[in-house]
């Protein structure tokens, strides 16, 4: 190599990986561990934790994003997805599910905009069935038919012998539990 | 590069194929298995756009739901394919450019096999839904390990033959190779420990995703690039100065562009700006490299009609000019409002890991195969079949994603076009991304058979290559 020794070109190539490293990495994470969660937001209830786990086994995060970008910047504001994100509503969230997709909505908030269990449930099984033109997976396997219907059981529509999985009740708690509409306090960047 | 006729040049002749020799079983070891995952992904991949067009299409197979097929593609061609193939190219340069046999050959066979059961283990999770959700991270952790290990066993490699070179001039392609290999392991390592959430985990997550391709893709793509332009042509690279600078540029900026996939997100606005920062000073190192390469290239372009390797290999230089361009407009503010979240960032993906890696890595195969093989190339013109293909389907695929992402991005910002409607207009180009898929994958086919014929020696034998290249063996 011209102009320099050897050391220093490994010296280099370790410099140059460390400095991006501090600069993306190791600075942000002392910034954002300082960051508390928001007031309103609580961790995940054992139903919720279960259900987030079934929307990372399905990779829902490749077609949904959880994150709400501010006014002026896309039309996340004007649709209502919800104001914007910030990173006190995400110390719970292990993994992240940011997402960089959004060949669906975005579902920071779909807790507050569509609570209806029957709605998700129906979604869930045919998304078709109540979007048409959707172009979601069905998620059948999150489904079960019986022979007959226990009092316990959450039948898709009443008097369907095709019932919800604990699967599908549970990524229902976590979609329901989607839901950072609370007002921020603190800092917020 | 260019080497003297004479005695001198026999020798030398001589001892390359000596080291051709060494370099054959772990060469073709990882070469074979990389061909196969470049099969499984890209059906994987196809899967995957068929059900844009047909989401009820396999609706009742759990494994091969969109959300599991995608990573299971993207992990198949990244790590299995352009990463099995491209550490078969770098054993077998890395021995050349130092003049000596390839080292640690056995641990490259366990490396092999190691790197292999991860990539089973952890595309198998996947689809049996055992993802770690990450992006680009998604293998569990024993399988990362496995990755890891191997890795680490394969850079022992590569470090030994560096130390053992005979060569007191280190060209500009093993700069990229040696720090690829001492780049990557601290890489993966320190982006797969589990201890990141929330938002922090959201900038360990593109720190790692774009410099997966910075730090290991990328180099494995300029070394061969560096290597072959010169070689097939036969002149010297154009400016060794502007390599120099390229290099440098490249990693100090190159490493701080990942927090542009979070651009608009709930990141601190100063850790997205450094990074739009560096996206943009990509420009300088992307002009060395541009000037080098198609300088280098300029009227010598008959060359592309008889030689595979350089026909794959410039096509892929040109694409590697066009993706960094067009990534450090990506990351500005403006366009990023429109384009992310859009299918035009899997089009610029593929731009940069089909477009530029893969056909980079298709004209190496074409260089190395035969000299480790010792057999040629059976049939010429599938190679050409072969070219066409991939070359037509690419185009059609980047095209398509980056149009059909532009109108979704401005129909998406546009709060008064309700979301099915989103949908809808991005289906014709979601459909016509399936079609290049289909001739991707059958580009990929050909060169599977071409490939099998050459491990197996049959086929129309051929006692010359079946091209002229300026500089034979």
């Amino acid at each position: 190599m011209i102009f320099i020794r050897l050391w220093m070109f490994f010296a280099g190539v370790l410099a140059t990986l460390f400095l991006g490293w501090a600069a993306l990495v190791g600075v942000p994470g002392v910034q954002l561990a300082a960051v508390p969660a928001q007031p309103g937001l609580r961790p995940y209830t054992y139903e919720e934790a279960h259900g987030r786990e079934i929307y990372i086994r399905e990779g829902c995060v490749y077609c949904h994003s959880q994150q709400t970008r501010p006014q002026g910047f896309g039309a996340d504001q004007k649709r209502l997805w919800g104001r914007p994100s910030v990173p006190g509503d995400y110390v719970y969230d292990q993994p992240h599910l940011l997402g960089t997709s959004r060949t669906g909505p975005d579902l920071l908030n779909i807790g507050a905009r569509q609570p209806s269990r029957d709605w998700h449930l129906a979604h869930l099984y045919n998304p078709r069935a109540v979007v048409p033109g959707s172009i979601m997976p069905r998620f059948p396997w999150l489904f079960e038919e019986k022979e007959s219907v226990d009092p316990l059981d959450v039948p898709l529509a009443p008097g369907s012998r095709i019932v919800a999985t604990r699967e599908a009740l549970d990524l229902y708690a976590y979609l329901l539990g989607m839901n950072r509409t609370y007002p921020v306090r603190g800092g917020a960047k | 590069m260019t080497s003297a006729p004479g005695e001198k040049n026999a020798d030398l002749v001589s001892r390359r194929r000596s080291l051709d020799e060494a370099a054959a079983l772990p060469v073709l070891l990882y070469f074979t298995t990389g061909v196969v995952w470049l099969l499984v992904g890209t059906v994987l991949g196809l899967i995957a756009s068929l059900k844009f067009d047909m989401p009820d299409w396999l609706s009742r197979v759990a494994p091969l739901t969109f959300g599991r097929v995608r990573p299971a593609h993207l992990n198949a061609v990244t790590y299995g394919w352009a990463s099995l193939a491209g550490a078969g190219c770098l054993l077998w340069l890395v021995s050349r450019l130092c003049l000596v046999p390839v080292q640690l050959r056995k641990s490259l066979i366990a490396s092999a096999a190691l790197w292999n059961l991860g990539l089973i283990y952890g595309t198998g999770a996947i689809l049996f839904g055992y993802s770690r959700g990450v992006e680009w991270l998604e293998y569990p952790l024993p399988a990362a390990g496995m990755i890891a290990a191997a890795f680490l066993l394969f850079a022992a490699s590569i470090l030994q033959t560096f130390r053992r070179r005979t060569v007191p001039h280190l060209y500009v392609s093993l700069w990229y190779a040696v720090a690829a290999v001492v780049w990557f392991p601290f890489l993966y390592v320190v982006a797969n420990l589990p201890v990141y959430s929330g938002v922090t985990h959201a900038a360990v997550n593109w720190w790692y995703g774009h410099n997966a391709l910075a730090v290991w893709f990328t180099p494995i793509g300029l070394a061969l690039a560096y290597y072959f332009i010169p070689k097939v042509i036969g002149r010297p690279i154009y400016s060794y100065y502007l390599s120099l600078l390229g290099f440098w540029s490249f990693a100090l900026f190159y490493n701080w562009n990942g927090i542009h996939h979070l651009v608009g997100g709930p990141v601190p606005t100063w850790l997205q700006t450094i990074s739009i920062i560096a996206s943009v000073l990509m420009v300088i190192p992307v002009m060395a490299v541009a000037v080098n390469h198609h300088l280098t290239t300029a009227g010598n372009f008959r060359y592309l009609r008889t030689s595979p390797t350089l026909r794959f290999t410039v096509v892929g230089a040109m694409c590697y000019t066009a993706v960094s361009f067009q990534g450090s407009l990506e990351a500005l503010r403006d366009m990023q409002e429109v384009v992310h979240f859009t299918h035009y960032t899997i089009g610029h993906a593929h731009l940069g890991v089909y477009a530029f890696l893969t056909m980079i890595l298709f004209g190496a195969m074409y260089y190395i195969t035969p000299r480790v093989a010792k057999w040629n190339w059976p049939q010429p013109k599938l190679i050409k079949l072969h070219f066409w293909l991939t070359a037509a389907g690419i185009g059609i695929y980047v095209v398509a994603m980056c149009t059909g992402g532009v109108l979704q991005g401005y129909a998406m910002n546009d709060p008064a076009r309700p979301f099915v409607e989103v949908i809808r207009l991005t289906r014709p180009w979601l459909g016509m991304r399936s079609v290049s898929g289909m001739m991707i994958l059958a580009g990929h086919l050909v060169f599977a058979y071409l490939f099998a014929q050459m491990i197996y020696h049959t086929g129309p034998r051929r006692e010359t290559a079946p091209w002229t290249e300026a500089t034979p063996v």
